[in-house]
């Protein structure tokens, strides 16, 4: 036992990796440069090329991408997402048989008014990017974060199955490509997008007002992730790109995989940090460089020179304790420094789930979270942590309305902070003519008091555990994008109208549609 | 384990980058510097001292954790891995070029 134990605290002990060689182990005789893992020690040209292969070995395992398929890449000038611009270009310039075969474009999206930064320095963050992309060569589209409010709300709707290829229409696919490869893929460049786009400052106000209106940074970050992958696969869809490309390395997505545990995002992990990413239906994400470390991709950026830009975000320059994402990456940092070879275990954790939860992730688009398109966790399952939450919070609700008579679990904001409602096309909960109208003889009270209109308990009711936790920490919902709200309100009445017609359903069926 | 270099007592011109952690330096990515003299030659403990003391205008906890870097930062001397050159036991010499990258939050 006791051998055991210090053999245990060898493999790990760091004062150990003073020990590594300084050639390089793949030639054996360049000396090193990189140390990627304890005792990996790679001179320049070894980590140039065991780089590049493992981006190109990510994209040919995963087959995935489509040959001659339009693929825009999110990049927020990052050292991450730029390195993966960089190898996509890497990939591009190769000959015939290794060349990557699909037709790139950029998205940036300008988060500055989100994040309280001046429009000069929007202005100048932007105009660095744009000297970056002009490189490329690739069409690229800035896109400021305001257009949330802009958005169709389709986004959150729409959930079309995702076109499964059979692995053989992949084969065909590339052999029909090869013949055509020889045409320039160049797409014409729109002049229009590629400009530094105007943002108007109402919108601005309007966008800072929601994210004032979250109390918490930890839900904060969580809003913006979500606003900003809306917008994402918004801008695929209409300049017609079929996949996303993103790019969370395996660092990030150990973060990911902790910060979404701690948030009650379980059910979502797979999906969350999985290689790809199919919730859109149509638009289906990829994160290509999810096996790859900061510390790999910060040697490679620099020894190679690939431009990134930094942007500060949210959480810059805040103590660690700021958010529970701050905190979680301040974690996995340290672990990367002192234990290196646990991070990829964490992430390497979220590959096994994948499988298993991929399976049972076919559901309808109503069973899916207004915010984060996930599948509902919440259906009442005893004794999870969420029927705790609610049942709780009911019984501090009932001593501080005094008896109220109120049995079912549904969670029912009437405090004062929480009472806005959806701004939605006059709402006609009640028009129906009293109770059957609202679903059930529980709900007439809530129903009453919010004098036609749904209430922000509707809102909830169409998101996942986690995202009911981040609208939590709103002070007011009515800073809400109108997509959201309205998307709300159609499911909203859509139920009802099932509630409504459901005697003459017949009983197993319980949703047609 | 490190050869000692004959005595160097004032190192000028040693190159200073901070990849991502500029903002903590004023913004300010690139640094010249000349370490004054002393009998001792100059290691990269004392250089980080060094800076803390002279470069950092804020928040050394976002630089510095204990003696060394904080996690997250990574450091490359001579375009090498640290880790390959001993670390903070490192001896600077003339026309060294010390780079730092923050990985943190970085997308
Ligand atoms: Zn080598
Ligand atoms: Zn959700």
């Amino acid at each position: 036992m006791c051998q055991v134990d210090e053999n245990y605290h060898d493999d790990l002990d760091p004062a150990e990796m003073l020990n590594v060689s300084k050639k390089c182990i793949k030639c054996k005789e360049a000396s090193a440069a990189v140390v990627i893992r304890v005792g990996d020690t790679y001179c320049r040209g070894c980590f140039k090329e065991y780089f590049i292969h493992k981006f190109r070995a990510m994209l040919g395992k995963n087959r995935i991408i489509f040959p001659g398929e339009k693929v825009l890449l999110a990049v927020s000038g990052g050292p991450s997402s730029c390195s993966m611009l960089s190898q996509v270009q890497e990939g591009l310039s190769q000959t015939a048989h290794r060349k990557l075969r699909f037709l790139p474009g950029i998205v940036h999206i300008d988060e500055g008014g989100a994040v309280g930064h001046s429009m000069e320095e929007r202005q100048k963050a932007l105009a660095e990017l744009q000297t970056v992309f002009k490189a490329t060569g690739f069409p690229f589209y800035f896109v400021p974060l305001e257009k949330v409010l802009d958005l169709p709300s389709s986004v959150v709707a729409t959930a079309t199955a995702p076109s499964e290829h059979p692995a053989s229409a992949y084969k065909s696919a590339v052999n029909d490509f090869i013949h055509i490869d020889s045409s320039s893929c160049s797409t014409p460049l729109d002049q229009e997008e590629t400009s530094i786009p105007e943002v108007q400052e109402s919108h601005t106000q309007f966008l800072q007002q929601l994210i004032v209106s979250v109390k918490t940074l930890t839900a904060r970050q969580d809003l913006l992730n979500t606003l900003r992958q809306h917008l994402l696969v918004d801008t695929a869809r209409t300049k017609g790109y079929s996949k996303l490309m993103l790019g969370d390395n395996c660092t990030r997505l150990a973060v990911k995989l902790l910060t979404s545990v701690s948030l009650g995002r379980g059910a979502q992990l797979a999906q969350d940090t999985g290689f790809s990413d199919s919730r859109y239906g149509d638009i289906i994400s990829v994160r290509p460089m999810r096996d790859f470390s900061t510390k790999e991709i910060a040697y490679y950026n620099h020894i190679f020179s690939v431009p990134s830009v930094f942007i500060p975000g949210l959480d810059t320059k805040t103590t660690n304790k700021a958010s529970i994402q701050h905190l979680t990456e301040s974690f996995v940092t340290k672990l990367q420094t002192d234990f290196p070879s646990t991070v990829s275990t964490i992430y390497r954790t979220s590959e096994k789930l994948q499988t298993a939860c991929r399976s049972s992730s076919t559901a309808d688009c109503c069973d899916r979270c207004l915010l984060c398109m996930c599948s509902l966790d919440t259906a009442p399952e005893n004794a999870s942590a969420f029927q705790a939450t609610l049942i709780s919070e009911q019984l501090s609700q009932n001593t501080f309305l005094g008896a109220s008579r109120s049995t079912k679990i549904i969670p029912r904001q009437n405090q004062d902070p929480l009472e806005s409602e959806i701004a939605a096309p006059t709402g006609q909960c009640c028009s129906s003519g009293g109770e059957e109208g609202c679903g059930s003889a529980e709900n007439y009270e809530v129903c009453y008091s919010s004098a036609h209109r749904p209430q922000t308990a509707d809102v909830k009711s169409f998101l996942c555990y986690s995202c009911q936790l981040t609208i939590k920490d709103m002070s007011s919902l009515e800073h809400l994008p109108q997509y959201v709200l309205s998307e709300a309100w159609r499911r909203h009445s859509r139920s009802q109208m099932r509630e409504e017609i459901s005697e003459f359903l017949l009983d197993d069926g319980d949703e047609g549609d | 384990m490190y050869v000692l270099l004959n005595a160097v007592r004032c190192i000028s011109d040693i190159f200073l980058f901070l990849g991502g952690a500029e903002l903590l330096f004023n913004g300010v990515k690139e640094h010249h510097v000349t370490l004054p003299s002393q009998s001792e030659p100059w290691d990269m403990k004392q250089l980080l001292v060094w800076i803390q003391q002279n470069l950092l205008k804020e928040r050394p906890e976002l630089f510095v954790q204990g003696d060394s870097v904080r996690p997250g930062i990574l450091v490359l001397i001579n375009d090498a891995d640290w880790e390959l050159m001993g670390e903070l036991d490192y001896q600077l010499q003339e026309q060294d070029n010390v780079v730092f990258i923050s990985t943190l939050h970085g997308g």
